[in-house]
Formats: C-alpha cells, sequence, structure tokens
C-alpha cells in the first residue's frame, strides 16, 4: 500500500453530515428477549395448567395398552393418555401411569373405576369394535365420590351398568350361577328390565353372589319379598294335558338370565332397598314355593335311605307339602347305632290352607299346635318307594293309628318328627323275626335225637335182614312148591278157558246171523208163515162159503 | 495476526452501509449522514453487541418451549400423536430411517444450538475485547451467516406437510406450538448474527480506540 496516491484521494473523501445527536437511546432491541421471555413464560405456565394429574391404575396385564398411545376416555372423549406401563415390583399386576387432562381432575375419585376396553363378543352384544382399528383405550366411569385420589385399581371385565345410570343394585344368592354371566338379562313379566352386573364366588365357596342391576323406572317393582329365579334356557313339562314349553326369551335361552316376580297377594310390600340380598331359586317352580314360610323338621331313620336324595319330595297323600334338604349320618357312641338324620322341609301353609277349607270360621292354630294334634292322632313320616325300578324314595306323611304314641320333639333344632319304620323295613322285621325264631328252635338236641334213632333204625334194620334171610331158608322152598302147583292150577284154568272159548266160539257161529242153522231157521219160519197165510185164506173162504166143507171148492164160474 | 494495524475507523473514515461511499467524519460523539444518500453514518454498527445479546437471549429462551412442546401433531384413523422435535428424531430411528433421522437432528436440535454458542463466544470475545484467534473467529461468523438458513428445515417439512396432508378423518398434519417458536428461534439467530458486526473481532488490534 503505497500512501502518496492515496493522499490526494483521501483528501477528497467527503465529509460525513453531522446532524444533532437525538436523546433516543433506550434500547428497543430488549424489547424482543423480554418478548420472548414472556411468551417462553406463558407458554410454561399454560403447560403448567394444562398437565392434569398423573394418576396410576393397576390392571393384570397390559394387554392392547401402549405408553404414549392410549388413550383414556370417559363417554368417549378423550381425558388422558398412558404415560408408561410398568410391572409392579412383586409381578403381580401391571401399573399403567396415565397423565389425566385438567377438565378429568374432578374425575378422579374413591369409586371412579376403570377398564380397558377391547372389542369383545360375548353372547347378546358386541362392544368396543372400533378398538380393532384404532387399538384399545382405557373406559372411565365417574365415581360420586367426593374423595379424590390418584391410584386405582382397573376392572378386568367393562363394567355392565355406569354409575350414573338411574336403577338399583341388588344381590342375589345362589347355589350355582348356571349360565349366567355378566350382562345377563334380567326379566320382569318377560322385559327386560335390567341386568347382570357381576358374578362371583362367595368366600366360603359355598355359593355364588349375583349382583343385578335392574333400570331405573322398574326398580320400584322389586319389593321386599319378591323372588327371582334362573330364567335360563327352557322349561319343558310333560304332563297330563300335553307338552308345555315355558321360556322368557330366545336370549335367556342362549345367554341365561334372571326372572323376579312380587307374590300377587303381597304386592303392599315396600320397595326393596338397594343392595338387598335376595336368594336367587333355580326355578320359578321353586321361587314359589319359598316365597312360603318354610319349616324344617329332622326325621331320624334308622333304616337305609338308599334312593332317597336331597330334593326328594315330601308328600302328604299326593301333595307335595315339603321337600328333603340334607341327609347325613350320625353314629351315637354310646351303642354304636347309626342313625340317618333326615332334614325336611315343610310348607306348613298347604297344610294349614288345606286346613283351613274344612272350617273357614275358625281361625287356625299354629302350625306347632297343629302338628303336635295331628301327631297325637297317629301322623308319622315314613320312607316309600316312588319308583320300583329307580327305587326313588320319597318321604309320605301319613296317619298310622297302629304307630306306637310318639310326639313331636321340639327341643332339639330342628324339631324331630316322628317316623314309623318304611314298608321294606317292616318286611326286613318280619323276615328277622322268622330267622330269629329259627335260631331259637334247640336245633343241637334235635340232631342228637335224629342220631339216636338213625341208629336204632340201623339196628331195626338189621333185624329185619335176619328176619328176611330166615323167610328166605324156610319159607320160600315151600312157597315155590306152593306156586309150581298154582301154576298147574292155572294151566288147568287156562285149559278149561280154552274150552268155554271153543264152547262159546261155536254157540258164536250157531248164534252168527249167516249161520246155517239160523238159515234154516228163518227158512222154516217163512214156511210157517207161508202155510199160516193158507190157514188164514182157507179160514176167510171156510167162513164166506162153509158149504164148501161139504160141496167142495166152487168153481169160479159163478 | 496479532501485530496491531490501521483500521479505517481509527483514521476517522466510515464508510456507508447503503452506498458504500467511504466519508470523513469528525471523530466525536454526533451522528453523521451520508453526503451521498443520506443514510445514518456509523463507524460500527451501532449497539451492535447489546442488541445482538438482546435477540440471542430471546433465542435461548424460545429454544426450551422449541424442544419441549409439540412440534407436529399428526392423527389418522388409527392413531394420533404428537411429536416434539426429539420424539420425531427417536421415532425416525426407530423406525429405521436413520440417515433422517440425523439431518434432522443436526438441522433441527445442533445447528441453532451451536449457532448460539457460537455467537455467545463471539459477543464474549468481543465484549472482553479478546485478542486470542480472531481470525478464527471471523471464519466462525461466515460459517453462521452460512448455515443460519438451513436451520429453517424442520419448519419447511412442517409447515409443507401442514397444508398438504389434510385428508381429514384419514390423516391431519398440524403444526404444534413449538414450530412457532422453533421458527422464531431461527428468525432470532439469523438477526442476531446479522446484527453483530465481526469487524469488533478486530478492534482489540488495532492502536486506536473507537468510540
Amino acid at each position: 500500500m503505497n500512501d502518496t496516491p492515496q493522499k490526494p484521494e483521501l483528501s477528497e473523501i467527503p465529509d460525513a453530515v453531522s446532524e444533532p445527536k437525538r436523546r433516543f437511546s433506550v434500547q428497543l432491541v430488549w424489547i424482543i428477549p423480554i418478548v420472548a421471555a414472556l411468551i417462553g413464560l406463558s407458554l410454561a405456565v399454560k403447560s403448567f395448567m394444562d398437565r392434569g394429574e398423573t394418576i396410576t391404575i393397576t390392571f393384570k396385564t397390559g394387554e392392547g395398552m401402549e405408553a404414549r398411545k392410549t388413550k383414556i376416555k370417559y363417554k368417549d372423549v378423550e381425558i388422558g393418555e398412558v404415560k408408561g406401563l410398568a410391572i409392579a415390583k412383586d409381578r403381580s399386576h401391571v401399573v399403567v401411569t396415565a397423565e389425566m387432562s385438567k377438565d378429568a381432575r374432578g374425575l378422579l375419585v374413591k369409586d371412579t373405576r376403570f377398564w380397558v376396553v377391547r372389542a369383545r363378543i360375548s353372547g347378546g352384544n358386541v362392544s368396543g369394535l372400533s378398538t380393532l382399528v384404532s387399538g384399545s383405550y382405557i373406559g372411565v366411569d365417574a365415581g360420586t365420590s367426593t374423595e379424590s385420589r390418584d391410584e386405582f385399581i382397573g376392572l378386568e371385565t367393562p363394567p355392565a351398568v355406569s354409575l350414573d345410570m338411574p336403577g338399583r343394585q341388588f344381590v342375589l344368592h345362589a347355589a350355582d350361577v348356571g349360565s349366567l354371566d355378566t350382562s345377563s338379562p334380567i326379566f320382569y313379566r318377560r322385559m327386560q328390565v335390567g341386568q347382570v352386573i357381576g358374578t362371583e364366588l362367595d368366600r366360603d365357596g359355598k355359593g355364588v353372589t349375583i349382583k343385578a342391576f335392574v333400570r331405573a323406572p322398574f326398580d320400584q317393582y322389586v319389593k321386599t319379598n319378591s323372588i327371582f329365579w334362573h330364567a335360563s334356557g327352557i322349561d319343558l313339562t310333560l304332563n297330563a294335558s300335553g307338552v308345555k314349553i315355558n321360556t322368557e326369551s330366545m336370549v335367556s335361552i342362549l345367554l341365561g338370565g334372571i326372572s323376579f316376580q312380587t307374590p300377587q297377594d303381597r304386592l303392599e310390600a315396600p320397595p326393596a332397598r338397594p343392595n338387598s340380598v335376595f336368594t336367587l331359586f333355580p326355578t320359578r317352580d321353586e321361587a314359589l314355593k319359598h316365597g312360603e314360610t318354610v319349616e324344617t323338621y329332622r326325621l331320624i331313620f334308622k333304616e337305609s335311605v338308599r334312593g332317597l336324595s336331597v330334593g326328594a319330595p315330601v308328600d302328604l297323600r299326593g301333595v307335595i307339602v315339603g321337600e328333603v334338604t340334607k341327609i347325613d349320618v350320625t353314629l351315637d357312641s354310646r351303642n354304636s347305632e347309626l342313625s340317618i338324620p333326615v332334614e325336611i322341609q315343610f310348607y306348613p301353609e298347604r297344610l294349614r290352607a288345606q286346613y283351613l277349607n274344612k272350617s273357614q270360621q275358625v281361625k287356625p292354630p299354629d302350625s306347632r299346635a297343629l302338628l303336635d294334634a295331628l301327631v297325637a292322632n297317629g301322623f308319622r313320616a315314613q320312607i316309600k318307594s316312588g319308583n320300583l325300578l329307580t327305587g326313588q324314595l320319597f318321604v309320605a306323611l301319613d296317619f298310622f293309628p297302629k304307630a306306637p304314641p310318639a310326639k313331636i320333639d321340639w327341643s332339639t333344632s330342628p324339631p324331630s318328627f316322628p317316623i314309623v319304620p318304611g314298608s321294606m323295613e317292616q318286611l326286613q322285621k318280619k323276615l328277622m323275626q322268622i330267622v330269629q325264631k329259627i335260631e331259637k328252635m334247640p336245633l343241637e338236641e334235635l340232631a342228637g335225637d335224629a342220631r339216636k334213632t338213625i341208629q336204632s333204625l340201623d339196628a331195626t334194620l338189621k333185624s329185619a335182614e335176619k328176619l328176611l334171610k330166615n323167610v328166605d331158608g324156610a319159607v320160600i322152598p315151600e312157597a315155590r312148591t306152593a306156586l309150581l302147583e298154582a301154576r298147574q292150577s292155572l294151566e288147568d284154568v287156562r285149559k278149561t278157558l280154552g274150552e268155554a272159548r271153543k264152547t262159546l266160539g261155536g254157540a258164536n257161529q250157531v248164534l252168527a246171523g249167516d249161520a246155517p242153522l239160523q238159515l234154516d231157521l228163518r227158512e222154516t219160519l217163512r214156511e210157517v208163515s207161508r202155510a199160516a197165510q193158507s190157514l188164514r185164506v182157507l179160514g176167510d173162504y171156510l167162513e164166506q162159503h162153509p158149504e164148501s166143507l161139504v160141496r167142495g171148492k166152487r168153481e169160479d164160474k159163478q | 495476526m496479532t501485530e496491531l494495524t490501521v483500521s479505517a475507523a481509527g483514521q476517522g473514515l466510515c464508510s456507508c452501509h447503503v452506498c458504500n461511499l467511504v466519508s470523513r467524519r469528525e471523530r466525536v460523539s454526533v451522528s453523521a449522514h451520508c453526503p451521498r444518500c443520506g443514510a445514518s453514518l456509523h463507524f460500527r454498527k451501532p449497539g451492535s453487541v447489546s442488541r445482538c445479546w438482546a435477540l440471542l437471549i430471546a433465542a435461548y429462551i424460545l429454544y426450551i418451549p422449541a424442544n419441549l412442546l409439540t412440534m407436529m401433531e399428526t392423527g389418522s384413523l388409527i392413531s394420533y400423536r404428537k411429536d416434539t422435535i426429539i420424539s420425531g428424531v427417536v421415532e425416525l430411528w426407530k423406525t429405521g430411517s436413520w440417515a433422517i433421522a440425523v439431518i434432522v437432528f443436526i438441522a433441527s436440535v445442533t445447528i441453532p444450538l451451536l449457532k448460539m454458542i457460537s455467537l455467545t463466544l463471539l459477543l464474549v470475545s468481543v465484549q472482553r475485547r479478546s485478542r486470542w484467534q480472531p481470525r478464527q473467529r471471523t471464519r466462525l461468523y461466515r460459517l453462521l451467516e452460512l448455515v443460519g438458513r438451513w436451520s429453517m428445515l424442520d419448519i419447511y417439512v412442517v409447515t409443507l406437510l401442514a397444508a398438504l396432508v389434510q385428508l381429514g378423518a384419514m390423516g391431519t398434519v398440524k403444526a404444534g406450538p413449538a414450530a412457532l417458536a422453533f421458527g422464531a428461534v431461527v428468525v432470532l439467530t439469523m438477526l442476531a448474527s446479522m446484527q453483530f458486526d465481526p469487524r469488533l473481532i478486530w478492534d482489540p488490534l488495532q492502536k486506536e480506540r473507537i468510540q
């Protein structure tokens, strides 16, 4: 860079135009970071505000769930998202961490329920088909509690009824669940009014508890005395009037169901409170039966009850008044005797109703007094054979006037009802008596006597033999001669008889129709007859012509 | 380049930013304008460092939501997802598009960050009147200028997708709030690097001080 040529140029560089200094020194540019900071802060605040609670839900499996994909939906509106899936420390379940949106805060209360919505096809309903395409999501049923919480236990099956559905829930106890399942229908007068929302085994394993939900307008028909029964399947009855098929609906045939009814005469009963407990009966008949009062009695049998089963009827001259509920066997340690206590349920109202019909005016005595009176008249229980082929037994109640006097033992629980042995038992008893009589006979003495008798008989036989020998020696030769003589005489007799036969043969010849003698005789007789005729003619002629005797026979010329 | 040199500013010469006419002006703190085009004259860009700082700080602040918030919402019949930049990169990496993942990561995460760090470095060094590696620092600045516009790649992709993929229920793509923040970061860093006066790097090496 040489300075000399540049110098003049430098001097030619124009002067800048000065201007007064402006009093504006505030750097506007700092507004930008402030604005940025404000934006950042507002975003941070917004995201913090939007950030709902983080909750954990435990499920048995994580099937169908994916972190950051699975949504949580309440009434099909997204209210949260699964953030993470982890296995619990004890590996027994899956812990789902989910972030809920802030509007969902009110839903996170104690009784809120979560379940995984998947495609489900069960009996009568198909649900969650959309999840086949979109993937599973977690469904929510908002609870009504006010106690908020952030840890939940997820349901394995979706609840059949959401908490906000109006209606009432009832608890049914049954011996077995039958074909019922969650969402099985409940019928009232064959209208579907609710559904089963859960079935579970009782803790003691002796029955099942079924939770039933009856929708709002219909729940008032569930009274405190309503009866529930399994409406599953087909009830086919064959009787004298033909075949009767009774069923609720096609759905209940496939799915099972529950029906309930309130006995007609007792409609005034108040509606049942929610979560009331009812018994679920296997059939309608059974349920109706159990609408009546039930009294339990114990019958203590000594005889075999083979063929008697639980459920066998208790029969009063063909009318079923109860059933067998329990058959036990007990050992009396004192005399080591086995006895079989059979518990029966007895419906005294049936008896009483009949009693009432007899004397409408009189107030019926209570069943205790009634039964006492009946028993005093010989009212007893007896095991009878209902079917000779299958050997099914039933308990019959009837009057046995000859039965030894007995009383109902009210002190035991249940009271013991007197029994009389069954007909088979009586037969057995008689057989036993016979056997005992046989046993009582002095068989050994009899055997000794018999032996003695046989011995003497032996001696007798021997002497008889001797006698016979003597007879043989002494009597037989003479007898032989006698016999020979007899034979000779017999031969003589035979000869005589032969001659007699010849004689008779001659006589026979003489007497035979074609015998010559007879012919001759017949000829002769004919001659005689002819002679007699001639004589008669002569006689007649002489009578008419007596003169002929003198004159002789006149010629026929006259 | 450690020896001190003479600068135009040191000689009272100043070039117009607009028409590049060099003019002489008094070395007083009086404002002046170009005798030819009338633009304001400065020896150095006025308030360069503080403006640059302001924009840089704003960029730093917005960089946080740009990375934390949702960049893109993609919804289809079967799925609905929100992606931040990082989750998008992870998803791309998982699905095997490693090259694209790397490109997106570099363009969207690394470059803005490096840009901001470099600017910070330049600003700090200038404020400290550091004489350390001025030539390298100048090269870094040129690189910044060059590479800056490419960080908009992400924004281009998102805006294009958001505009094109609108199939109703079948599929939608929406730009999330992070896209805005990210765009702001890129623009702010570009502005910041524009505000930076690279001559400041060399000032500490001059004989005279410039006010």
